[in-house]
């Protein structure tokens, strides 16, 4: 268990400097520079560009650039050493002087807890959004797999099939127009997120699609259960029909159900930054989507390498979980 | 890994009724699927908008590109009720911020969802299935190294990555080739093939050991035909079912794209054939919500009803080429 632990998590390595390696290369095959590509901001002159160049690195040869990016280097200028990834420096924001790329994601207003940074705020909707998912879709799942072709069981495949189809965007369309533009029952330009009354809306967009995902694959492994020859042994036993359902039926049925958990979380990580923005949520997401539109190279690089971080994480732990749970699977070795 | 694979062996050769007069495999399919009413329906609307997409130019009611000088933000004639600016008739979905008819773009929008549905998939059967062969079939050390490439892709968050491709080569020649949209295929078939690789190598696996392909090999086949006339029409149905579920991820991509603004360039020129895309409709209504919710509401009823559609069809046709697999999923 210990090796096949410390395995997965060295194939980490490869993985983020693959997702780095490609994200520079293809950031850094952009034309032009980052200072001049942006049309509608004052142009830089050649000196000093040419310094700002020469702070940042950018006047070295490429591979020199990764390896700085990654390991760190020597900055040219001040002749300090600048430690890279490996110390958690995504280095400086080109687009908001002075700041660091770590520090907009993770460091939270002055006064604030760590919660309340970009990266705590997407954490805690992805969340919000994960526990809605289980806690109404596994319900949901077993109930329609109970009481299989009757109405409800209809209703909740139906309500379920749209889930997985319908993207969260063109949901979110829907219902803030519906409620916000119609019925004007929720305010959409929210600024203060503290208060969790707003968080409903988001929150209920981002984690549809996993809710009906998890509801139809928590049906389907519960109607492959009840078939079991040890569901009928435990009727015959005698046992109430709520153990049987939560003891015998669910404990199984639930395995399948936590493989998905992984890719969901996933899902719900890159999927955000869609819905932050619609819902101008204080988040990573939009933080994200600002920076695509404002070409900022060196954010958007960084925030890349942190979703692919999580991404990894969430995979690798629903893998672990998954040898607990379920004592059929044997490591390979 | 941990991941138990399921068995995947699709025999679909044992299904074919004794009792009755052989029928091919297409067609038995095909009569269970028409049998299958939300895949007609699904059939019925994917064939629709085919139709919108390449006739966008006949039915469009006006040019999608011509400004109408001081009829911005009409609503449509039958909610009139939004704004106080009246409706005119000729705008059946009204007007958007610079006075163009929705209806008429919505129409053309079509074509680019369409298009961005079907060729990407396309490279990614033709790269998926010869990669997943080979390295199903040649096994060893080949098939090790293509499938760790294929887990560090799979690793990589795929709409991060079409983001970047987009933002950094959108200047670029290729980013300009059609408006852009070559680089889109481009982007979405190197990341989407995996998948597809995956699937064929498992069944490549499985089928391998099967008889018939040993008694193939027996009588002297060529490694190249066993792989493309035995193995490949005998993991044909899982492809078409994983081809279909492909799509509406396409679209769906397609259209994030489009909304945070990186995916299509819309055109200028009516002469272009691409002229907007669903995904930059809705970027563009996202401003006029209140006063114009129909330039929103319009395209994400096309993507949403699409989407659904590809979706049913994709149910259907799994129902349809593997029986066994009914209402597991």
């Amino acid at each position: 268990m210990v090796t096949y632990l410390i395995r997965r998590l060295f194939w980490l390595i490869p993985v983020l400097v693959t997702v780095s390696a490609v994200t520079f290369i293809i950031m850094h095959s952009a034309p032009g520079g980052p200072w001049d590509t942006d049309g509608e901001r004052r142009q830089v002159d050649a000196a000093t560009e040419k310094s700002l160049a020469a702070y940042y690195g950018l006047d070295k040869p490429m591979w020199r650039q990764f390896y700085a990016y990654i390991i760190g280097d020597t900055n040219s200028q001040s002749g300090e050493y600048v430690c890279g990834m490996v110390c958690g420096n995504l280095g400086p924001s080109y687009r908001q002087r002075g700041r660091t790329v770590q520090d907009i994601l993770f460091s939270a207003p002055e006064g604030k807890t760590f919660w309340q940074s970009r990266f705590g705020y997407s954490v805690r909707l992805g969340g919000m959004a994960l526990a809605m998912a289980i806690f109404i879709g596994i319900p949901l799942g077993i109930i329609a797999a109970l009481k299989q072709n009757t109405i409800v069981d209809y209703t909740a495949l139906f309500v379920a099939t749209s889930g997985i189809s319908v993207p969260s965007f063109v949901l979110a369309i829907f219902l803030i127009i519906i409620f916000a533009s119609k019925l004007h029952w929720i305010n959409i330009l929210v600024d203060d997120w503290t208060q969790v009354k707003y968080w409903f809306m988001p929150m209920s967009v981002l984690g549809f699609g996993t809710m009906a995902f998890t509801a139809r694959l928590t049906r389907s492994a519960m109607l492959e259960v009840l078939r079991q020859d040890y569901i009928r042994t435990a009727r015959a036993k005698g046992l109430g029909e709520r153990v049987v359902v939560l003891r015998h039926m669910l404990k199984n049925a639930l395995i399948p159900v936590i493989t998905i958990l992984g890719p969901a979380l996933a899902g719900l990580v890159t999927g955000s930054f869609i819905i932050e923005t619609m819902f101008s949520f204080p988040g990573m997401g939009r933080a994200y989507v600002q920076a695509i539109s404002q070409r900022d190279y060196s954010m958007i690089m960084g925030t890349t390498v942190i979703y692919a971080l999580l991404v990894a994480v969430a995979n690798l732990s629903v893998d672990v979980v998954y040898v607990f749970v379920d004592p059929r699977i044997r490591l390979e070795e | 890994m941990t991941t138990a694979q399921p068995a995947t062996t699709h025999n679909i050769v044992e299904l074919n009724d004794v009792f009755r007069p052989s029928k091919s495999l297409g067609q038995e399919a095909w009569s269970r699927l028409i049998r299958n009413k939300a895949s007609v329906f699904g059939m019925i609307v994917i064939t629709f908008f085919i139709f919108l997409a390449a006739f966008a130019s006949v039915i469009a009611p006006m040019n999608p590109l011509e400004l109408h000088a001081g009829k911005r933000f009409l609503p449509p004639p039958f909610d009139q009720g939004i704004t106080n600016l009246k409706a005119e008739s000729q705008f059946l979905l009204g007007t958007d911020s610079l006075g163009r008819d929705v209806l008429s773009r919505v129409i053309y929008g079509a074509r680019v969802s369409m298009v961005v549905g079907f060729m990407p998939t396309a490279i990614i059967l033709l790269l998926g299935t010869t990669v997943g062969m080979v390295s199903g079939y040649i096994g060893g050390r080949t098939d090790n190294l293509l499938m760790r490439l294929t887990d560090v892709i799979y690793a990589f968050p795929d709409l991060l990555f079409f983001i970047i491709v987009m933002v950094a080569l959108r200047d670029t020649f290729i980013g300009q080739l059609m408006n852009g949209l070559i680089l889109l295929f481009a982007a979405l078939a190197i990341v989407n093939w995996v998948g597809v690789a995956r699937l064929v190598r498992g069944q490549v696996l499985s089928l391998k050991q099967k008889e018939f392909v040993e008694a193939a090999r027996c009588i002297g086949v060529k490694d190249a035909r066993i792989m493309f006339r035995h193995i490949l029409p005998n993991s044909l149905g899982p492809l078409i079912v994983s081809a279909a579920f492909q799509i509406p991820g396409l679209i769906i991509t397609e259209a994030i794209l489009g909304y945070l603004g990186v995916g299509l360039r819309p055109a200028t020129d009516s002469a272009d054939f691409f002229i907007t895309s669903w995904g930059v409709l809705m970027l563009d209504g996202q401003s006029a919500i209140n006063s114009q919710p129909y330039m929103l509401l319009a395209p994400a009823i096309c993507v949403a009803l699409v989407v659904l559609s590809f979706t049913f069809l994709g149910d259907g046709l799994r129902d349809a080429l593997d029986p066994r697999m009914r209402g597991t999923q």
